[in-house]
């Protein structure tokens, strides 16, 4: 990109959005039929669907926990998804990104019900555009619930970050690569919980408690879609659609 | 055999004794397909594919990369499938096994063979320079016959893929400096255009259970199969491609009904992949 074109002018984004506004997001629960529970979800660009599979027996058995169940998210990107060709399988990127999903959600689900088995969580980015590991969070969230797994709360994802000396909601993909910080965090909506937050770039103080702040304006906002998705579901199937 | 196959296989053989399948389908009927193009922004080319509760996505990326020395004014292709846990309980993730390597080489053959892909028009510059294709398969649901839906999802990706001449401008303009030649194939191609293809073989695919053959198998159908035949035909009616699994056999007279069969369906699905591919 050009160093002349501006990410942030006249109090408008690129794409034309606010500061505190979120891409376009659509969630349906329920897509899948072999999977227990399955969410598409379409966040700006982003195109992501999860699957979940268990509570059942966790495999290699050192895995076992005696005392609860293991919480195992898998975040994969497929090859097609980014503008160069993603070698398939999973590389330290998607390792780590599956690794922090793995712990923000066996703190929500009630893991001591469920002892020796695993829940897997099967997230894959069909179209990556920014922001997918908030994108996965929160679609393996709603698939979680349409596979009926016992939670505490529904967890939801969303990023702030920084572009052009502002602070802003939901960066999209030249906002991530040339905007200054990037902060996603995942919480329990209900308690106000924090349950995932990475940063990178430069922010100080006050930035990170305004982009923090708008966070979790954003993941109200998104909580609300995905409890409609799965209201939607069940009201189609108590209606016999 | 496992507990549950067998009783599965006992009670779809007594269905098929009197001529029927579990879900009512005739021995010869596919299940309703659905064709979905251009869902991944970020791919060349994209399609969803539904068969039954099948559910397969393929992308496309194209790449420039080097010939193979035995094709030197060939455009070359990769075809690779992924059964993802998403997709089954007993897909595990790690490297492929040995019946997604079937499964892409399956799809691989019935594209490359059948000369689908007008490669020399892929050439960029002979010797040095050619697009590279990349046909990744995704698996998102497994109910059966995965070869039929992955093999019709990458046919609907290849035809509706636009060759990135905008994304590769770059590469191509570094390049001219050492093949000067590259500038008549962008003078030539100034912006993306369609890949260049022939007419699609599309392949059917029957299962052998109990001494009668069943198209289209769901997965309970595909568990208990002893063999299986997937026939790819074109639209004159044409063989252009075949591949036998499993253990058991067929006699002559079930492969010639089979390969009918796959004709009859085949013409169908053709048209079904026109349409949806705005053709």
């Amino acid at each position: 990109m050009d160093a002349d074109i501006k990410l942030f002018e006249n109090g408008k984004r690129l794409d034309g959005r606010k500061p505190d506004e979120l891409r376009k997001i659509k969630i349906e629960a329920g897509v899948l039929h072999r999977a227990e529970g399955s969410c598409y979800l379409e966040w700006g660009g982003n195109k992501v669907i999860a699957a979940v599979y268990g509570p059942r027996e966790a495999i290699p058995r050192h895995t076992q926990n005696p005392l609860r169940a293991i919480v195992n998210a898998k975040y994969n990107m497929a090859a097609f998804s980014v503008d160069e060709r993603k070698r398939p399988g999973p590389d330290r990127r998607s390792r780590e990104i599956s690794k922090v999903i793995s712990e923000a959600l066996e703190n929500i689900i009630l893991v001591e019900k469920y002892p020796r088995a695993s829940i897997d969580v099967n997230i894959e980015v069909l179209n990556a555009e920014a922001g997918t590991r908030c994108a996965g969070l929160t679609a393996a969230a709603v698939a979680l619930v349409d596979a009926g797994i016992p939670m505490r709360d529904i967890p939801v994802a969303c990023a702030a970050g920084k572009i052009e000396d502002q602070v802003v909601l939901d960066l999209g993909k030249d906002e991530d690569n040339y905007g200054t910080a990037d902060l996603p965090v995942a919480i329990a909506p209900r308690t106000g919980e924090i349950l995932l937050l990475q940063m990178d770039g430069h922010l100080t103080l006050e930035e990170f408690d305004k982009a923090l702040d708008l966070a979790i304006k954003g993941c109200h906002i998104i909580s609300d879609i995905q409890k409609k998705a799965i209201m939607e579901k069940y009201q189609s199937v108590s209606e016999g659609k | 055999m496992p507990i549950t196959p067998s009783i599965k296989r006992d009670y779809l053989s007594k269905l098929a004794e009197n001529g029927k399948r579990e879900d009512g389908r005739k021995f010869d009927e596919f299940r309703k397909i659905e064709i979905e193009t251009g869902i991944v922004d970020k791919a060349e080319g994209s399609a969803k594919v539904k068969i039954g509760n099948t559910q397969v996505i393929a992308g496309i990326k194209m790449d420039i990369g080097e010939p193979y020395p035995d094709t030197p004014d060939e455009g070359a292709m990769s075809t690779a499938a992924e059964l993802i846990p998403l997709a089954s309980p007993d897909f595990e993730s790690g490297p492929p096994r040995a019946d997604a390597i079937e499964l892409a080489r399956v799809v691989d053959r019935g594209i490359r063979e059948s000369g689908l892909i007008e490669v020399k028009k892929l050439c960029i510059e002979s010797g040095e320079k050619v697009w590279i294709i990349f046909i990744d398969i995704h698996i998102l649901d497994y109910d059966g016959n995965l070869f039929d839906a992955a093999s019709l999802a990458s046919l609907a990706a290849l035809m509706t893929t636009n060759i990135p001449i905008d994304r590769a401008k770059a590469t191509l303009e570094r390049l001219k400096d050492k093949f000067p030649s590259i500038g008549q194939y962008l003078n030539d191609h100034p912006e993306d255009y369609k890949l260049p293809l022939t007419d699609p073989p599309v392949s059917c695919t029957s299962v052998k259970y109990n001494g009668v053959v069943v198209m289209d198998p769901s997965l309970d159908e595909e568990e208990i199969a002893e063999a299986r035949l997937t026939v790819a035909t074109d639209k004159n009616g044409d063989i252009r491609a075949m591949q036998k699994g499993l253990n058991g056999s067929f006699s002559t007279d079930e492969i010639k009904k089979v390969i009918k069969a796959s004709i009859d369906n085949g013409k169908k699905i053709q048209e079904q992949l026109y349409k949806s591919v705005g053709k």
